[in-house]
């Protein structure tokens, strides 16, 4: 590693020292940080307008402590780090601040874990459906753990 | 529309619908237009609108989102009309038969005439397909038809 | 004031899902575009869910029927997820496989870019010419795995076949075949004078936007961004070949033609140079994962559309917990906003073709449709037509201008 690529990941440390929950390094490029939602504006804004990040991608994932949403940014050229910032969303109070006014590359993927986890991405621009078929019923998400293919007894069975 | 103009001597007009699919059976559909298949010399033409067509061929699994579409296309389809299911999606759901979003397959929504399997068949698999629904009908009427 | 305003709904000639809004949405006046909406979610076969039911092998029969076109790059990118996640490393002689099979389909999916463009600007000879060769290259495919698209090739921590010492020479003559058209092509792309008109200075996406919308591939490149996951997180063979990564500074319908077509000679290099150390790097060709630790699991690779992301947690278990899938065109769709308004309705077409959608994430639907009575105007075939009508008059143009014939 040198010099250089070493620096960006201890920027990042040092910058955003005081939102930084816990940092895991799994190998060189792969990097997982965790973070308040409230914060999840600043520290995008950050990597992507300081440290020069592309956005990559958000998954969410259904857990029994909340809605865990990560961010995955990609430093190309520093080495090809991928660098993950996890959130947790409370399920009673399930919405998050959208991060596309800054990064307009957000925008479908904020709709799509809207329509697929129902997490509500607030000061997003344009927050319509986008995978979701008319038919589908209200509150019907489908990757939540507690999710049961009901609704429509036409579909072949569900496996689990 | 007599039973004497529904036969070989007739070019079937092919009306190409994907509903929710990869493209693989798509572009293999597509392929059958190249040069190394040319399916113009049996008299196939694939055509742009489903007002023209005797023949849909069929891909895809029929999403939740497609379904009201795929509907109406058949309903816009002039009499005799058939139906071939291309590719294992189409014929059975293939891989996404559990999803959540699957609203066919496609013999759940419209009468299907013919199933051509494969994951994507080969374009001589199509072709072979198409010729045999043919010949099977030859003198006789559809068995959907009204 | 009043403005005589129609929305347009795009209908792609190979999706015909006719008679149906709404993938494409475009609002003009008169000639010219003044804004674009899109509209997805047409092809979503809730695969993330679905994977979370099927074994870490079954994943990547799954992820390799996300699309047809870039059929091994879900794979490839799934495989790189699931080796960060169980911290192996592929044997030497299964990364220059995985390197053969990932650039054969790049020159594959753009050959049949290239074919459709074709199509768009009125030349369907070169439409059928440049899918006449693209078969050989399916030929190959079929003779390394057996099938012409869904190769299944790929495992978590290797391949399933191998490569045969004597089919090289039949695999080294086919490239050379390649290489002569693509070449041709090439060339003669860039000297055709009508090809320029239509294509030069239609739908800009600047460096600037190119970076804003986070777009990836051939659709980034063309703007000057000059990112390829390939050479920047290296994975399988890539930094043990030389090769070099093609950038256009105009971000223009042609600089991401040129794009296309250099690095489809680029994949031949890099194929052959493979092919060449695979006669000296004999051993295994698969590392066995006896299983997977609890974690997580991020792999990407540089489909020919642009990076493919898949992220993976486990719970040790035999299952995924999560699958998460991102395909290129998913972030390069966007751009269209910053690209199609302000062009001519003619030319929205190619520009939305331009950054080579794949249909499996997106379709494309066409119509103009008065917005007050709802009737239809134009369908699909009609606004191709019009794309394919001013590059007839541009060549009329072209024949018609004295200097042509000075001698």
């Amino acid at each position: 590693m040198t010099k250089r690529e070493k620096d960006i990941i201890i920027q990042i440390k040092e910058s955003l020292k005081e939102k930084i929950i816990s940092w895991e390094e799994r190998t060189a490029n792969r990097h997982y940080f965790t973070i308040k939602k409230g914060d999840i504006v600043a520290v995008a804004r950050y990597l992507f307008e300081k440290g020069k990040a592309r956005f990559i991608t958000a998954s969410g994932i259904d857990t029994p402590r909340g809605i865990e949403i990560l961010y995955h940014f990609s430093f190309d050229h520093h080495g090809g780090k991928v660098v993950t910032v996890k959130t947790l969303v409370p399920k009673d109070k399930c919405e998050i601040e959208s991060i596309t006014p800054y990064i307009t590359g957000a925008v479908f993927i904020e709709r799509e874990i809207q329509d697929l986890l129902g997490v509500r991405f607030l000061n997003h621009p344009d927050p319509r459906p986008l995978l979701a078929a008319e038919s589908w019923p209200k509150d019907w998400y489908p990757l939540r753990c507690d999710f049961r293919d009901t609704q429509f007894t036409d579909n072949t069975k569900q496996e689990k | 529309m007599g039973l004497a103009k529904f036969s070989l001597k007739k070019s079937l007009w092919v009306y190409h619908l994907s509903a929710g699919s990869c493209n693989n059976c798509d572009i293999e559909i597509l392929d059958l237009l190249t040069p190394r298949f040319d399916v113009e010399r049996f008299g196939i033409v694939l055509v742009g609108s489903a007002r023209h067509a005797d023949v849909i061929l069929a891909t895809g699994i029929v999403n939740k989102k497609c379904l009201p579409r795929v509907k109406r296309v058949y309903e816009q389809m002039p009499e005799p009309k058939l139906v071939v299911a291309v590719g294992g999606c189409a014929c059975s759901g293939g891989i996404f038969r559990t999803g959540y979003n699957m609203a066919g397959p496609f013999d759940k929504v419209i009468p299907v005439s013919a199933y051509i399997p494969g994951c994507p068949p080969k374009p001589e698999a199509i072709i072979d397909g198409v010729v045999k629904l043919i010949q099977s009908l030859n003198g006789k009427l559809p068995s959907n038809s009204k | 004031m009043s403005r005589n305003r129609k929305t347009i709904i795009p209908i792609g000639p190979y999706h015909p899902l006719q008679e149906e809004p709404e993938y494409f949405e475009l609002e003009v006046e008169g000639e010219k575009v003044l804004d674009i909406d899109i509209h997805i979610g047409y092809n979503h076969r809730a695969i993330e869910k679905i994977g979370e039911r099927m074994t870490w092998d079954q994943v990547i029969f799954l992820v390799e029927r996300i699309c047809g076109i870039c059929s091994t790059s879900h794979p490839i990118a799934n495989c790189n997820a699931q080796e960060d996640l169980a911290g192996v490393e592929i044997p030497e002689r299964a990364k220059y496989i995985r390197s053969i099979v990932g650039e054969l389909e790049r020159i594959h999916s753009h050959l049949l870019w290239a074919g459709l463009a074709g199509h768009f600007i009125g030349y369907n000879t070169l439409w059928m010419w440049i899918w006449k060769y693209r078969e050989p290259v399916l030929e190959l495919f079929e003779l390394v795995t057996g099938n012409r698209n869904h190769y299944a090739m790929l495992k978590p921590g290797g391949v399933r076949r191998d490569i045969k010492e004597e089919d090289i020479p039949y695999f080294l003559k086919v490239l050379d075949e390649v290489e002569r058209k693509v070449d041709m092509i090439t060339k003669a792309a860039l000297d055709d004078p009508v090809l320029a008109a239509r294509l030069k200075g239609v739908g800009i996406l600047t460096k600037e936007d190119a970076i804003k919308y986070c777009a990836v591939g051939p659709t980034a490149r063309g703007s000057g961004v000059a990112i390829d996951v390939r050479k920047d997180d290296p994975y399988a063979a890539y930094d043990l070949v030389e090769w070099n990564v093609i950038t256009q500074k105009e971000g223009d319908v042609f600089a991401k033609t040129v794009v296309r077509l250099l690095e489809c000679l680029e994949s031949v290099k890099i194929i052959r140079q493979c092919l060449e150390k695979l006669k000296k790097v004999k051993g295994d060709i698969a590392v066995k994962i006896k299983e997977m630790p609890p974690g997580e699991g991020k792999g990407h690779h540089e489909a020919p559309r642009g990076e493919t992301f898949h992220y993976v947690r486990s719970d040790g278990s035999n299952t995924p917990v999560r699958l998460k899938v991102r395909a290129p065109t998913y972030v390069n769709l966007p751009t269209c906003k910053a690209t199609v308004p302000g062009e001519s309705v003619a030319d929205a077409a190619l520009i939305l073709a331009s950054i080579d959608p794949c249909y499996c994430c997106t379709e494309r639907m066409m119509r103009v449709v008065d917005k007050k009575s709802g009737k239809v105007l134009m369908d699909g075939s009609d606004l191709i037509r019009l794309s394919q009508e001013k590059t007839r008059k541009l060549l009329g143009s072209y024949f018609e201008r004295e200097d042509r014939y000075k001698c």
